[in-house]
């Protein structure tokens, strides 16, 4: 079937990157509130999942030309070699920190350790959420 | 406090995510997958020495105290559990590089294989009830993709009805963590002992929750009368997957009956833990009925599990300190002793290229170290003194008479000779009897099968003959679980 897609197609090359602006927004909004690694990763896959619809998954892999299972693990290493880094301090797996550093242009902020490891659930969703998509869409 | 006890899980944890990086590099997975292997077992049996000279290790993860952060607890009944794990891991990866084949190979299993043993490992060291969960889901969806892996025809027949069955009963898992917290207000086992102990009178909302875990942890580990699914999709993968899910699987499920009816539910014992002794001497006799019933070589042993499941939980049910360290005893023994059952059989079925007896017949004149190997594995499973299953049997038949339970004694006994009977027809109609398969019609060889199969065995005879030794680590076991204060004050006051 040969449907026109245009008003989709420019439409999501708009909406596209603002979801991807919302996506990075609510990844570093969590730690203290409603947000983080795992939703961010969905809302970051949903945004590739508008792209796949508006055009097809070969441009998509043009686009993005990832292995995503590779992708997930690397987020699992992420994840786990940020649990291991409390090693190095003799403290016990999964301890985290935090501290307040002041940066040009964005003033003082809280960087926390556990932001490492939700950069890690972050590559492990997009990574999970996309292969499973690109195979149910390869299997025709 | 010590971040040693994390490395059990790490270790496979690592290793996993390592292998996905290069699914399609064979001797990469196989070689990386077989190191982790051994130092796991290294690191385990380190373990158990660190836990039989400084007692109870805890690590509070994260660094959040008792009860408000997650704790790992491994005391010796963890400990020799995850040793015996590791001592089963390592053959089993051998016998499946030589087995499994190529195009498995390339597609994951190693992967996958060290994320089952994480979650294994997991669940024997959590002392958090809800974190249990957790490790079991790891475990699960790990075996989901092996029990599927390779999608033959009864493969994803039998992996349907498996997953359905483990999702329906981690649903009834977390409604019955949310009844516990409900009730008691903590998930911490530790505490859970400590205020479900303090309890003057039997809640009877707390028998409910009893139950209600049984259901949950008899599915998993094939308690009558919910073992049902169990016989099928076992004996569908192939040989290596069913070792693993046949050593371990059900054994997670035992352990953590072990553990809650040991060390939390016992406000009531008259109720909850007659209904273990009734349901375990049960299990014992379908156990038999299958194992004896069945020609298939792999149904044969299947049902066999289910026949020590019983054993073990009998033991449990007995609220004895004598009972308990029979069912450690039988319970470490029966994990090696089915593995190695499990591979003997996979490397029979390699090479009469059948599970049917009928099929199979004098194998023992091409295959002599196989034969004897076999014979000597179902005279430790049956327990002929001093291989390693008469201990266990021993101590298991002292606590029930402590604990004045004669009649499921008996039952035990007698499924102990039928269980005989049912593992040397194997060996009688499989080995000896007329040879059906000369050596060139033979579907295939036992080069590097062998080796696994002989590691296991060694250890499984070792465990018998060297009782004297193995016996102080299974008594340090037993008196935790028998007086749950030292596990109490190891956790909650440091």
């Amino acid at each position: 079937m040969k449907s026109n897609d245009v008003i989709l197609q420019t439409a999501t090359n708009i909406v596209l990157f603002i979801v991807l602006m919302f996506s990075v927004f609510i990844f570093f909004n969590g730690h203290h509130e409603p947000g983080g690694g795992f939703i961010g990763g969905l809302m970051t896959s949903s945004a590739v999942v508008l792209l796949l619809l508006a055009y097809d998954l070969e441009t998509v892999k043009r686009v993005l030309p990832f292995d995503f299972k590779i992708v997930t693990a690397a987020g699992l290493l992420t994840a786990v070699a940020t649990g291991m880094g409390s090693f190095l301090f003799g403290e016990p797996f999964l301890s985290q920190t935090y501290d307040y550093f002041t940066f040009p242009v964005l003033g003082e902020l809280e960087l926390a350790t556990a932001l490492l490891f939700d950069i890690g659930v972050y590559l492990v969703v997009i990574g999970i959420t996309l292969t499973i998509i690109q195979t149910i869409g390869e299997d025709r | 406090m010590t971040n040693l006890i994390i490395w059990p899980v790490l270790i496979p944890l690592l290793t996993g995510i390592l292998l996905l990086f290069a699914p399609k590099r064979v001797v990469f997975q196989r070689g990386l997958s077989t190191v982790s292997a051994a130092v796991l077992l290294v690191v385990n049996i380190f373990i158990v020495f660190t836990v039989q000279q400084q007692g109870i290790q805890t690590l509070q993860l994260g660094g959040w105290q008792p009860p408000f952060g997650i704790v790992l607890v491994t005391d010796m009944l963890a400990a020799l559990l995850i040793t015996a794990a590791a001592v089963v891991s390592l053959p089993i990866l051998v016998f499946s590089i030589y087995s499994i084949g190529k195009e498995r190979e390339r597609f994951y299993f190693y992967a996958f294989y060290q994320f089952l043993i994480a979650g294994v490992m997991g669940a024997f060291i959590t002392g958090d009830i809800f974190n249990l969960f957790v490790f079991f889901e790891v475990m699960l969806i790990s075996s989901y993709i092996l029990i599927v892996h390779g999608g033959t025809k009864k493969q994803l027949r039998e992996s349907f009805k498996y997953v359905l069955v483990n999702v329906i009963s981690s649903a009834f898992f977390v409604v019955g963590v949310a009844y516990l917290y409900a009730v008691t207000g903590t998930l911490n086992m530790a505490q859970l002992s400590e205020r479900i102990g303090s309890l003057d009178t039997g809640a009877p909302i707390l028998s409910v929750i009893a139950v209600l875990f049984l259901i949950v942890f008899g599915l998993k580990g094939a308690l009558f009368p919910l073992y049902f699914w169990l016989p099928a999709s076992y004996a569908a993968p192939p040989s290596p997957i069913a070792a693993i899910f046949g050593a371990l699987l059900t054994k997670v499920g035992i352990y953590s009956i072990f553990r809650t009816y040991s060390m939390i539910f016992t406000h009531d014992t008259a109720f909850t833990h007659q209904l273990l002794g009734i349901l375990a001497a049960l299990t014992m006799i379908i156990g038999v009925i299958g194992a004896v019933a069945h020609q298939d070589v792999k149904k044969i042993l299947v049902y066999n599990v289910i026949v020590a499941v019983g054993f073990v939980l009998f033991g449990v049910s007995t609220m004895t300190e004598t009972g308990y360290m029979g069912a450690i005893f039988y319970l470490f023994h029966d994990i090696i002793i089915k593995g190695a059952l499990f591979l003997m059989i996979g490397a029979m079925i390699t090479v009469a290229g059948s599970t049917h007896l009928k099929e199979m017949g004098g194998l023992i004149k091409y295959h002599p170290r196989l034969g004897w190997m076999f014979f000597t594995a179902v005279m430790a499973l049956v327990g002929v003194p001093p291989l390693s299953g008469f201990i266990g049997k021993l101590m298991l038949v002292q606590g029930g008479a402590e604990a004045g339970q004669y009649w499921i004694i008996a039952v035990m006994m007698a499924s102990s000779l039928l269980v005989l009977y049912s593992m040397i027809r194997i060996f009688l109609k499989g080995f000896y009897g007329k040879i059906k398969l000369e050596k060139a019609d033979q579907y295939g060889t036992t080069k590097g099968l062998l080796l696994p199969c002989a590691f296991l065995l060694t250890v499984s005879v070792l465990i018998g003959v060297g009782a004297e030794a193995v016996y102080p680590l299974a008594a340090t076991a037993a008196e935790t679980l028998y007086e749950p204060q030292i596990y109490i004050d190891a956790v909650l006051k440091e």
